[in-house]
């Protein structure tokens, strides 16, 4: 796609750190971001306005993922509403290389069609048009996937826009804190509390299927696993031992979660838990802290954090059990592992130089990249492309969700309506449509 | 019963007095053992032991007062700190005079890391506390830990007087 080997080009041709004109984007790195167009979609129905801006969720999905530059309605020569109507001279004039036109019709009480195009202003051709049903409810959703079929268009790597975030919150009430689960969409948007407790609430995890949720929390002074499904709000407890359970995470086939289980005498130790059965496995045996499990997206390993030969650095053993085996040597601090979901960087939180921060190490060779700038930053998760991760940071005294491409070339902050000490961000897998 | 576990403690105590401070390590029980030669006998101790040993008073005498149901630890420590030695025996024989009472000892970790693995921190220095009380004859059974992490500051600011407060393992008693 020319479109994809010009963002190419632009990297080699600026490479000096180039600073985005979009608020909110801190464009770090050699990244340009190229100028598109996205033009305000036209609007057929009983109403004098549309329910909806579509286009402007567009511009936004566009804007926010770092690698395009939507260029503001004034600078447009013309405003096009059907793919016949474009002019490729105008826009080639006001240097956008690509083009999104739209429409939005109603066709019955709550049922609209969303038609949009996508042109190659360079190549002066259309590279698809699309149409999709939506309802007012389900709009946000149309404009998040048209977005998606979009940005994977133009750049080969798929949109995580119609993506979901989950995080866990802490504010201070009283003598103690008010913790919340949340679930959002990937831009901080339709936050929606699925749990609140005066006791802590750690570690969430989503279900392969995107259905729910597995946490931690400490009602009655104790720790348990739980695991909710999101759209009923039922939860069941999955494991309630002595000492500590702690640190859940799904296997592939979301049947069983790896936890870590302490035990009275307090051993933290990995454990397969098979969500059905509530049977419990034991992978580790170390007296050492053996924690945070998570599955390699084949399934075949659990990597983890083990303090066995002193600080903490991460391991990997069979999913079925055998011997571990160290997978990181680089720094005294490695923690918190997290593939990929195509199975190629392993990121973890690494001690640079004193600072807590998120790196990447790509699992063939070897290499670990520092990808995010704070002091103390924490539980970087992966967007389900494995393009971009998200992960803790601070701002003063408050925890604040950041999100760096995989390249650690585009960092941005994302926005949180929820306040208070933002924490645990953890990216949904692609939704199913 | 309750003298048995007095006479415990206290030795216990008299040891770590004795110069363990030096010594980071629990002190070892075994050679207060030894000075109750029959096997059956301690736990049926009858009263006169327990007298003997009276000067005990003077350990529960010193100013502090009120029990200290808070101790702090070292950066990436879990070690009781010697001058907080003290206040754990002094919890040993509360319960060791208290057979129905449980303590629930709450592990907690400053905010630097991840933090599930801060979790297993905070679980270190609970379990060292709760070591320490057994070996001076407390219970098992009422004992109880749990580990908050970082989950729990006490104290929210990012200095190291911050970190210092957070370190700590709580004594809670729950009956």
């Amino acid at each position: 796609m020319t479109v994809r080997k010009l963002i190419g080009i632009l990297v080699l041709l600026f490479p000096v750190a180039v600073t985005a004109q979009v608020l909110d984007i801190e464009v770090t790195g050699i990244a340009q971001p190229t100028p598109v167009a996205v033009v305000p979609f036209g609007w057929e129905g009983e109403t004098p306005d549309m329910p909806f801006d579509v286009a402007k969720v567009i511009t936004d999905d566009l804007k926010r993922s770092g690698r395009f530059a939507p260029i503001a309605e004034e600078k447009m020569l013309q405003k096009p509403t059907d793919g016949a109507d474009i002019d490729f001279q105008d826009w080639s004039f006001v240097g956008v290389e690509a083009v999104v036109v739209g429409k939005v019709t109603q066709t019955g009480a709550n049922a609209y069609e969303l038609r949009f195009w996508l042109f190659d202003v360079f190549g002066r051709k259309q590279l698809f048009g699309y149409r999709m049903p939506a309802s007012r409810g389900t709009m946000r959703i149309a404009a998040h996937r048209a977005a998606d079929m979009i940005y994977e268009k133009l750049t080969g790597i798929k949109g995580v826009f119609g993506t979901k975030v989950a995080y866990v919150t802490a504010k201070r009430q009283g003598e103690g804190q008010l913790y919340s689960l949340i679930v959002s969409d990937y831009d901080g948007e339709n936050d929606y509390t699925i749990m609140e407790s005066n006791d802590p609430i750690m570690s969430p995890a989503w279900s392969p299927d995107s259905r729910q949720l597995a946490y931690v929390s400490f009602e009655d002074n104790k720790s348990s696993i739980f695991v909710q499904t999101l759209r009923t709000g039922n939860r069941f407890q999955v494991s309630s031992k002595p000492g500590i359970n702690g640190a859940p995470s799904f296997s592939p086939d979301g049947r069983k979660l790896v936890v870590t289980l302490g035990g009275v005498d307090g051993n933290l130790d990995i454990h397969v838990l098979d969500i059905n059965t509530r049977r419990t496995t034991r992978l580790t045996t170390s007296r050492s802290i053996d924690t945070e499990g998570t599955w390699s997206p084949d399934g075949r390993y659990i990597y983890f954090t083990s303090d066995r030969s002193g600080g903490p650095q991460i391991y990997r053993v069979r999913a079925t059990g055998g011997t571990p085996e160290r997978v990181t040597y680089e720094g005294s601090y490695n923690a918190r592992p997290r593939l990929s979901p195509d199975g190629k960087k392993l990121a973890m939180l690494h001690n640079d130089r004193g600072n807590y921060r998120i790196a990447v190490m790509n699992l063939d060779r070897k290499d670990l990249l520092v990808l995010s700038t704070g002091r103390q930053d924490e539980s970087p998760s992966f967007a389900p492309n494995s393009d971009i991760l998200i992960y803790a940071t601070r701002q003063g005294r408050d925890g604040v969700l950041e999100t760096v491409s995989a390249d650690g070339l585009i960092r941005q902050k994302m926005a949180s309506g929820a306040g208070g000490d933002v924490r645990e961000p953890v990216w949904s897998p692609f939704p199913r449509f | 019963m309750m003298s048995y576990f007095k006479l415990f403690a206290l030795a216990a105590l008299a040891l770590l007095l004795a110069g363990c401070s030096s010594s980071p390590n629990v002190p070892d029980p075994e050679p207060t053992d030894t000075t109750y030669g029959d096997e059956m006998g301690g736990a049926s101790t009858d009263g006169m032991d327990g007298e003997s040993y009276g000067g005990g008073e003077y350990l529960d005498d010193p100013s502090a007062g009120e029990l200290a149901t808070v101790i702090h630890f070292d950066f990436d420590s879990s070690e009781v700190r010697a001058e907080d030695q003290d206040i754990v025996s002094r919890h040993a024989m509360q319960l060791g005079d208290n057979p129905n009472s449980r303590v629930r000892l709450e592990g907690h970790a400053d905010e630097r890391g991840s933090r599930e693995y801060n979790i297993g921190l905070g679980e270190r220095r609970a379990q060292a506390v709760r070591q320490m009380l057994m070996i001076q004859g407390v219970s098992a059974a009422q004992i109880s830990t749990v580990s908050f992490g970082e989950e729990r500051p006490v104290a929210f600011g990012s200095s190291e007087e911050d970190y210092a407060q957070n370190r700590r393992v709580e004594f809670k008693y729950t009956n």
